[in-house]
């Protein structure tokens, strides 16, 4: 495949972004508060400075779709503990490896001998154990909807071709039970939401309409580049300014309402749905996949009796408050002072995609 | 029964290195014989001395150092011998220098071919002869399997410094225009899409080059320029960066004004890497004051390392440090160093 830049700046045209703009400014009447829910899109809206064009009686605040973030300290810890047998060539995508444990990240592992490689898809490292049958290779399969089917897809493979030397550490967490979890929260401010678009790309918005229901709020699936996401934003705002809140896809080149129905047979053969931990949140229930029973000899937590090792959180870090929207990052008082991307207290300052590290590589203290 | 009158006598032909070719026994000459001295032949190395013996010109002399463990050793658009050349000349030249004299160090592994040695130091002979730099001395180690990584090259150089010209990175003065000399981040797309098993083809190739005859035809038009740099690792951001900090000004770039191809951007936009956190081996970044800046670009357009050449933004009083993007979208960011090693993102 060569590499196609069509589709991106077409999205990124400056006057087209000044007109959406325009047209945000003309109807905003009152104060609304938006959480656009990817790490993507955050780091979008920072680096390309949308918060500071919108209206000031628009405040976006950044949700909790950043993987690497919500990954809970005892996968990290889990993952610590297997990387570093010496059987095991341990795999995961890169952001992982800097995210850091209760006192050691993997890149120490690996620096201490442990074989830790960065693959870029779960087959990869599927290939990686038809090459190496004396070895045990373990995969670390994070993230939210959208890692899910690749994941899932190399599981069923090895299951397929009998590949027993290959296992995956799970940490697959869905985005829907976190928007309840948000919006039944005390202090919520969010009034509306820019969905994540690569996540509604696999599953469809159709599991977003109850939520937009039930608890009266706006979603709309919103993709990545400017444009996109000043549409997804007017989209929003003439919502809540109109008192409507309905599901309304604004990134319908990429997502349709039933979403991809062979990715979402794929997770459903392979995964089912159990509690999971998130990182900064806590336990949240049905919020993740897990192995099903026929995959279960695949699950690196049992192959490696891991599941005993418990981890707890630095006292300073108020990455929860952050991933949940009630706190901006450079609110917290650690931030820039005791937590930077060098020396990170929490994975929302680690991960490229995390708000914090958003703040501290485009903002800082600085006033633009 | 007959009786072969043959004793079994060393192998003296290998294909590839061996333990050996580092002793400094016979098969070290071989080693010399055969692949380094057909190639890289001058009068002060064909004398074989420990040292070469040098007259220096007048004046003053920089001196430099690096080491190149680039993998792959062979990419689109060069390889490791190249590289060497070519990064330790450019490191010379972006300090006002003429370089002139070249070492090299090489680490090889067990094993390692034959054949791609002759290739690399064909290509550093090659680098060479068109920089207008000769390699002087050298030496040659071989470790065991698995103890280095098939190649290391350590390259230093020596040169003489222009007179009446004074660049360095604390020079740069508000209201400098910075001129980068054609697009960002080339060289590392090219190894990061043919090193991580990337299941895409790219048409990216390297930038590298040697730029001691672009500066040399800048400095000879406009002798003030104020500073210049190769941005090698951490690309146009590390060294806009440093500069910034060295100075205590500030520095503004446009965004719209930043070269980078089209696939670079692509790939970039695919691993989630910025364009500006990229290793560039061909590039040069300078700062001069700005009623000079036309007169710089001119020159640089006129060279084939500089047609691309633009100012990309300019030295200000303001936030003393710190490298500000001006966006497309006319909001502003701040452009930081990369952090360590450069990572895909996940989704």
């Amino acid at each position: 495949m060569l590499i196609p830049m069509k589709y991106i700046d077409e999205f990124r045209n400056p006057q087209l972004a000044r007109n959406l703009l325009g047209e945000i400014r003309r109807i905003t009447t009152r104060s609304w508060t938006i959480m656009e829910i990817c790490g993507g899109q955050t780091h979008s809206i920072i680096r390309n400075g949308i918060d500071q064009l919108l209206p000031d009686t628009i405040e976006l605040v950044h949700g909790p779709g950043c993987p690497v973030c919500v990954t809970p300290l005892e996968s990290i810890e889990r993952a610590l503990s297997i990387a570093a047998r010496k059987e095991v060539i341990f795999t995961s995508f890169g952001d992982m490896l800097r995210v850091p444990g209760s006192s050691r990240d993997l890149f120490m592992v690996r620096s201490e001998g442990g074989d830790v490689r960065i693959v870029f898809s779960p087959l990869d490292a599927l290939q990686i154990a038809r090459d190496n049958p004396q070895k045990e290779v373990v995969f670390f399969a994070v993230g939210f909807e959208t890692t899910a089917p690749a994941n899932a897809m190399a599981v069923w493979q090895a299951a397929r071709e009998g590949i027993e030397n290959f296992s995956v550490l799970v940490s697959q967490v869905m985005v829907p039970p976190a928007m309840r979890t948000i919006l039944s929260s005390p202090g919520n401010r969010v009034q509306g939401f820019l969905a994540a678009g690569h996540v509604c790309a696999v599953m469809g918005y159709e599991e977003y309409e109850p939520v937009a229901r039930e608890f009266h709020v706006p979603i709309v699936p919103t993709g990545f580049e400017p444009v996109d996401l000043l549409a997804g934003i007017l989209e929003t705002v003439e919502q809540l300014e109109s008192g409507r809140a309905a599901v309304v896809n604004r990134y319908g080149r990429v997502v349709s309402r039933e979403g991809n129905r062979a990715a979402k047979e794929t997770i459903a053969k392979v995964f089912e749905v159990t509690s999971r931990q998130w990182r900064g949140i806590g336990l949240i229930p049905e919020s993740g996949l897990g192995l099903r029973e026929d995959f279960v000899r695949f699950d690196a937590e049992k192959k490696f009796n891991v599941s005993h090792i418990r981890a707890s959180e630095s006292p300073l870090c108020m990455s929860g408050s952050v991933l949940q929207g009630a706190l901006k990052p450079d609110g917290c008082p650690a931030f820039a002072r005791e937590c930077t991307p060098e020396h990170p207290l929490g994975a929302t300052m680690v991960s490229s995609e995390g708000a914090c590290a958003a703040y501290y590589n485009y903002h800082r203290n600085f006033s633009l | 029964m007959t009786i072969a009158p043959l004793c079994p006598t060393p192998i003296m032909q290998h294909e590839t290195v061996q333990m050996a070719h580092g002793a400094g026994g016979r098969l070290s000459q071989v080693l010399m014989q055969r692949v380094f001295m057909p190639h890289l032949s001058n009068a002060f190395l064909d004398l074989l001395d420990d040292q070469a013996k040098l007259d220096l010109p007048v004046g003053r002399t920089a001196f430099t150092t690096d080491t190149y463990v680039v993998s792959p050793i062979f990419f689109p658009g060069g390889n490791i011998g190249e590289l060497a050349v070519n990064g330790t000349v450019n490191d010379l030249a972006a300090g006002g220098a003429r370089p002139i004299y070249l070492s090299a160090g090489f680490v090889l592994e067990e094993g390692f071919p034959l054949a791609d040695l002759e290739t690399i130091v064909m290509s550093m002979a090659a680098a060479a002869r068109k920089a207008g730099v000769m390699i002087v001395t050298g030496d040659t180690k071989v470790v065991g399997r698995g103890q280095c990584d098939r190649i290391f090259i350590n390259t230093s150089g020596v040169g003489a410094i222009r007179e009446g010209v004074d660049l360095s990175c604390r020079n740069l003065q508000p209201g400098d225009s910075i001129i980068l000399s054609g697009s960002a981040g080339d060289h590392g797309m090219a190894i990061m899409t043919s090193r991580e098993g990337l299941s895409f083809q790219s048409r990216i190739t390297s930038d590298c080059a040697a730029l001691n005859g672009m500066i040399a035809s800048i400095l000879d038009a406009v002798p003030a320029v104020h500073a210049m740099r190769d941005p090698t690792r951490g690309g146009v951001a590390a060294t806009l960066n440093e500069l910034a900090v060295s100075s205590a000004v500030g520095i503004e770039i446009n965004e719209t004004a930043l070269p980078v191809k089209p696939d670079v951007r692509g790939a970039c936009e695919l691993l989630g890497i910025d364009p500006l956190h990229v290793a560039n081996e061909g590039k040069l970044v300078l700062a001069v004051a700005a009623g000079d800046a036309g007169k710089v670009i001119k020159v640089m357009r006129s060279t084939e390392e500089g047609r691309d050449a633009v100012i990309i933004g300019s030295v200000v009083n303001q936030h003393p440090g710190m490298v500000v993007m001006q966006t497309a979208f006319g909001s502003r960011r701040i452009v930081d160093l990369p952090l360590g090693e450069q990572l895909p993102r996940i989704c």
